[in-house]
């Protein structure tokens, strides 16, 4: 793992600029309804680039993806079985 | 492992002192290498409970911005998203000090792993700065209610529901300065263990898990500047 190149930091970091400046150029914008599923849209890439990169899931076990994975399940879980509940209570 | 344990232990640590790398290995790893993924999974256990916390906060969030998104809208436009947009610039290139710190420890490069670790700091700090500049401007706008202070909030929507934006407001970024507090103090850690060059190998373990630490609270706040910030922006500072 020692002397891996620091390239891929500085190209993510590149990236994670130009994402910022796309989630504040687009919320200057009124796309009705989509303004909230653009926004998080682009934070789900960026997100995505810090675990991947960042954070060495590229690099890292098949068990540590299991891991984090799980915690999105998880996560789905809570606001999926929550949601449903309230978006569709009638009355 | 099949093969006895001192054995590939010793194999290990000859490979890896060349470059000098990893800790020494505990007692009940088989090698270096496992004990640096059982730490690494361990870790990443420790930050789905942590999303799991975060998660109930943003859950919260969801049902009342749907359940009052006009509300919602009008109320985040007493907070800043010029700043928090610096604040989240700022996050950003900490992650990059972060991952260079970590890259630097593992190489046992202890000049510039400190550098990168004070630079994460720094940003880390001027992060936190600016956000106990935005708490003091909605506590003077009354617009904080905690701790009984005065709450007064003149909007076209109604007052009480729009209390419950601020709550979440300073519920979620509260908790999220509170995890970056502790990042600060773990860095400082780390930076005093290179500042007195004390043998990298035995932090590059301690180096990696304190930036995964770093980088998920950077991840959460990806996502708490949007929500919070982005939902109708008029004023940007």
């Amino acid at each position: 793992m020692s002397g891996h190149s620091t390239r891929p930091y500085f190209v993510v970091y590149a990236l994670l600029m130009v994402l910022l400046a796309l989630t504040v150029g687009a919320a200057t914008q009124d796309f009705q309804a989509w303004n909230f599923p653009i926004a998080m849209l682009i934070a789900t890439v960026k997100a995505g680039l810090i675990l991947v990169i960042f954070m060495h899931l590229r690099e890292s076990s098949a068990l540590t993806w299991l891991f984090a994975s799980a915690a999105l399940v998880w996560l789905a879980i809570m606001l999926g079985l929550s949601l449903n509940d309230y978006l569709f209570r009638m009355g | 492992m099949t093969s006895p344990t001192s054995q590939a232990s010793t194999s290990h640590t000859q490979s890896h002192s060349a470059t000098g790398h990893l800790p020494p290995v505990a007692m009940q790893f088989d090698d270096a290498l496992q004990q640096h993924d059982a730490c690494r999974l361990g870790m990443w256990l420790f930050l789905s409970t942590e999303l799991m916390l975060f998660g109930g906060l943003f859950l919260a969030y969801t049902i009342f911005r749907i359940a009052h998104a006009d509300v919602f809208a009008e109320a985040s436009q007493h907070v800043a998203p010029g700043w928090a947009t610096v604040m989240t610039a700022l996050l950003l290139t900490s992650s990059l000090t972060m991952a260079l710190a970590v890259q630097a420890v593992r190489d046992g490069l202890h000049r510039r792993a400190t550098v990168c670790l004070l630079l994460t700091m720094l940003l880390g700090g001027g992060f936190i700065g600016i956000k106990l500049h935005e708490y003091h401007s909605l506590y003077a706008e009354h617009l904080a209610p905690l701790f009984g202070w005065p709450f007064g909030y003149s909007g076209q929507q109604d007052a009480s529901l729009a209390k419950m934006f601020f709550v979440l407001y300073f519920f979620m970024t509260g908790l999220h300065a509170l995890h970056m507090v502790i990042g600060i103090s773990l860095l400082c850690w780390i930076m005093v263990a290179m500042i007195r060059k004390r043998d990298a190998r035995r932090w590059s373990t301690a180096a990696e898990m304190v930036g995964l630490y770093w980088h998920f609270v950077d991840l959460v706040w990806v996502f708490l500047f949007p929500l919070l910030y982005l939902i109708r922006p008029d004023k940007w500072f």
